[in-house]
């Protein structure tokens, strides 16, 4: 039984891929067999977060468009042998692929994986279409903006619209500092306008820049949003898993060696 | 309440809050024109059941009200339909 997740937003910029790259690399690390999917076609970037941007030789629209068999497109992780990505074309655009390849692709995808994830582009439009078109589920990715908030909404309507039922929402770059002040809305703020299911929380955590910057996903390290991606796999996998303290930034020697400051 | 306003200021993030609110009601309610013109004619239908009415002056649109408990606009299904007179035999 293998479960297709379409990874959204609506807005750009608010940690689609980086999501992508981590609940995928958490299951992974889960021993689950997974296989990544940018369909971000003409602009892709799931390859640089997953540090295996060195090894592509064919892509998404080579695949549809019969140029290669997919398994000689799809890239094995540096680091885990049971993640799987299959890159997009960088040079084409939204177009060179219908929702009815994706289905047909996915379908044949699924006889081998346990999760396949889809990296969304941004907006609603074809690549959004294609992306969507062969889903089981979808988590919804937002900050804890206005701008972004808007764009999720509009989302879950259009998923809802595409028969799609399982809808659950990861809320990003959360600052905990910023919530206390009354300069943010908090986790409860943006469940309570968006009325779907929470799955996660992730800290607005230097570590990610950090994690990016040299091509390997965080998820399950000691950072705060290594330990909130583990979490949200875990709950993937329909684990019962108790919600993280944001608050309690600093390790315990760190507070302790406030103390004696 | 404007005097309790400038001792209790809404933080920043109650301000994007109830804007959100409101922004996602009218979102929510925005109509594709071939849904628009289904209920148009449907109302067409029932109306004229029992009054002669100007079908082409019909219109029918979403607009933004004031609410009654004054908390700012909502959605209100506006139409303007013009009878032209009763029919005389009003069915059953």
């Amino acid at each position: 039984m293998s479960e297709v997740i379409v990874i959204t937003s609506g807005k750009g910029g608010v940690g689609k891929t980086t999501t992508t790259a981590n609940v995928g690399t958490g299951l992974a690390k889960l021993d689950k067999k997974v296989v990544l999917i940018d369909t971000d076609i003409g602009l892709r970037n799931l390859d640089v977060v997953m540090g295996l941007e060195n090894r592509i030789v064919y892509n998404l629209v080579d695949v549809v468009e019969g140029n290669c068999r997919i398994k000689q497109a799809l890239i094995k992780d540096k680091r885990y042998p049971n993640l799987y990505l299959l890159p997009s074309a960088q040079t084409r655009d939204k177009t060179a692929v219908s929702p009815e390849q994706m289905v047909k692709l996915i379908q044949e995808l699924r006889e081998e994986f346990d999760y396949i994830l889809l990296d969304c582009p941004a907006g609603i439009e074809q690549g959004f279409k294609n992306a969507i078109a062969a889903a089981d589920r979808a988590l919804i990715v937002t900050t804890p903006e206005v701008s972004a908030i808007r764009d999720a909404d509009r989302i879950i309507g259009l998923l809802e619209a595409n028969d799609i039922k399982k809808i659950d929402l990861i809320v990003n770059r959360l600052r905990m500092d910023m919530v206390k002040r009354g300069d943010m809305m908090s986790i409860e703020d943006v469940v309570d306008i968006l009325a779907i299911h929470l799955i996660g929380a992730v800290p607005d955590d230097e570590n990610i820049v950090i994690s990016t910057n040299q091509g390997e996903p965080l998820v399950g390290d000691s950072s705060m949003a290594g330990m909130a991606y583990m979490n949200i796999c875990k709950r993937v996998l329909g684990e019962d898993v108790p919600f993280l303290d944001l608050n309690s930034k600093e390790g315990f020697f760190t507070r302790l060696g406030k103390l004696f400051k | 309440m404007a005097l309790m306003d400038f001792f209790k200021k809404k933080s920043s993030s109650e301000v994007a809050k109830d804007r959100l609110k409101l922004l996602l009601i009218s979102d929510r309610t925005t109509c594709s024109t071939e849904v628009m013109e289904l209920i148009k004619n449907d109302i067409i239908k029932v109306i004229s059941k029992y009054m002669e009415i100007d079908s082409d002056g019909l219109d029918i649109q979403i607009t933004q009200t004031d609410s009654d408990d004054g908390h700012g606009k909502v959605p209100a299904l506006y139409a303007n339909i013009p009878i032209r007179d009763m029919k005389k035999s009003v069915p059953n």
